[in-house]
């Protein structure tokens, strides 16, 4: 057991990550509640240094430096669009060090009680779990690789039978203490993480995510029984909890139950086909839309994570000021998952100085979207598409969507036919109600205010 | 034993109740700032390898408070950056 001075520098610690979880839940105290936790972050640490490290001392503080040079040019260099991927990635990170550091204890310590055992062989599980599936993640996201689910044949038994193994593997761990048998629980975790997270698709992504950062939550938590130290306990149960609570209420956002988003695409389902019939598309140019834009009374732009992309925030915000002068009213559509994540579309139209005043929500809009001139869809896809509302076939059935299907007429700004991120083709698009204008989202706003002071 | 068991079962109540109401827009920040707190992982990392004897356990115990730190520091930074977007924007 520490000394009694490192045990309440760890309460003090763990006081400030409760306090930081608070802060961090209300705009007012975000801020100053994230410093906070870094500050108790910074006192456990140099605790731990001072108590904890006798041997390695020197090594040790080259590798926090390592981590340092490494973490916050990362950190501080990433573009507004990639930050959900970063934060897959840090979490990630949190994982592997969670198992390495049960493998090391586990290593060292040759012969522990029957708990010890208990909590490094979950330990190693979560955390290798956590590990891959937030590196999938960062993949889907950063779209390496495809953001629509994958099923792999016989995904399901695979997923069942891998996880089947695993629990197998994490008994005989703790039956036998057998440093091998760790070892392979870990590449069976690994293997789990990935499977668990390829049938997620899309606007999904980030649920997942979020449920991961719970899971390591619980890694650390558990090797805190593997070390015997409170603030990991704490801490770590505090992030599996509030992130649990997180992961549902970031579901519920986007209407839809939890087990569908994880095990919704484990079902064989057939994804409407649509190559079948050729629907026609009416695509516009800039002077029709400046036109159109130019008689309206009131204008709603829906901005989507294709407007953040092209750094069209500056030209959307020129563009709704000119058609301010012009007496019009103009209002930004925001959905709770326009962008890649959960308030990811605040944060970039926030960079971009859009007034916060104009910002609206989805229960603000939508009842009065019938009497909206002309709706202005910037690089948005999935949050408007009808089929979440009428096509129960559709995977993003049940999100909650703009309705701008109601509006008078609708101009969708696309870069081309391809799907959104969701991967679902959108019947809007095919509504007569609807003018494309195809083109980078930066480049036509620029041009279509050029052509509006025309007007 | 039962006393870590009651921290265990207590600090679930206050991770529950902590975040309980939040606001969509503070969902991404929130997250980052909970993968952030997670990374404390560095205390049990530094803890282990200031333990360590052979060159195996220094190693592995080595790399778990490289990533442990990348953890932190990039996952406090991150999340000062998104709500440092929010400044001057609240209602």
């Amino acid at each position: 057991m520490s000394p009694t001075w490192v045990q309440l520098a760890y309460l003090v610690a763990a006081l400030c990550f409760v306090l930081a979880l608070k802060g961090l839940s209300t705009p007012k105290h975000a801020r100053a509640g994230n410093l906070l936790g870094a500050a108790g972050m910074a006192l456990a640490v140099v605790v731990a240094f001072v108590h904890g490290a006798v041997h390695n001392g020197l090594l040790i503080v080259l590798a926090v430096a390592a981590g340092v040079v490494v973490g916050i040019p990362a950190a501080r260099s990433v573009r507004m669009t990639a930050i959900p991927q970063m934060v897959a990635l840090f979490n990630g990170v949190g994982g592997a060090a969670a198992a390495l550091v049960a493998l090391t204890e586990f290593l060292e310590v040759a012969d522990g009680s029957v708990l010890f055992q208990v909590a490094t062989a979950l330990t190693v599980l979560i955390g290798s779990v956590s590990f891959s599936g937030s590196v999938v993640t960062f993949l889907k996201l950063q779209e390496v690789m495809t953001t629509r689910p994958v099923l792999l044949p016989a995904g399901r038994v695979l997923g069942i039978g891998v996880a089947a193994a695993s629990a197998l593997l994490a008994v005989l761990v703790v039956v036998t203490g057998s440093g091998a048998l760790l070892v392979l629980l870990a590449a069976a975790g690994l293997a789990l993480g990935v499977l668990f997270v390829l049938p997620v698709g899309g606007a999904d992504v980030p649920i997942a995510i979020s449920l991961l950062n719970a899971f390591t939550g619980l890694a650390v938590a558990a090797s805190g029984y593997v070390l015997a130290n409170t603030l990991l306990i704490v801490s770590g149960t505090l992030v599996g909890a509030s992130g649990t609570i997180l992961t549902r209420l970031m579901a519920q956002a986007m209407g839809r139950p939890l087990t569908n988003i994880l095990f919704g695409a484990f079902k064989a389902r057939d994804v409407t086909a649509v190559s079948g019939e050729q629907r026609t598309v009416r695509s516009g140019t800039v002077e029709d839309v400046a036109i159109l834009l130019g008689y309206a009374h009131s204008v709603l732009v829906v901005p989507g994570y294709g407007l953040a992309v092209a750094q069209a925030q500056h030209a959307a915000r020129e563009l709704a000021q000119v058609l301010e002068q012009r007496g019009i009213t103009v209002d930004y559509g925001i959905h709770p998952v326009a962008g890649r994540m959960p308030g990811h579309m605040n944060v970039l139209l926030a960079e971009a100085d859009v007034p916060y005043e104009n910002l609206k929500e989805l229960d603000d809009v939508n009842p009065g979207i019938g009497s909206v001139d002309v709706v202005l869809v910037v690089g948005a896809n999935d949050v408007v598409n009808p089929g979440a509302r009428d096509e129960p076939s559709s995977p993003i059935y049940g999100m909650p969507i703009f309705d701008v299907d109601r509006a008078k007429a609708v101009v969708f700004m696309k870069r081309s036919m391809r799907p959104g991120f969701a991967g679902v083709d959108n019947a809007l698009l095919y509504n007569p109600k609807t003018t494309l204008l195809f083109g980078d989202a930066k480049d036509s706003l620029t041009k279509l205010l050029a052509a509006v002071k025309h007007v | 034993m039962i006393d870590l068991l009651t921290i265990f079962v207590l600090a679930v109540f206050v991770g529950f109740e902590v975040v309980s109401k939040v606001s969509t827009i503070l969902h991404t920040p929130l997250m980052s700032g909970a993968n952030a707190i997670h990374g404390v992982i560095l205390v049990g990392a530094i803890l282990i390898t200031g333990r360590a004897e052979g060159a195996l356990e220094i190693a592995l115990g080595l790399a778990a408070v490289f990533l442990a730190t990348v953890n932190v520091v990039g996952g406090f930074v991150v999340t000062d950056r998104m709500l440092e977007m929010f400044k001057g924007h609240k209602r």
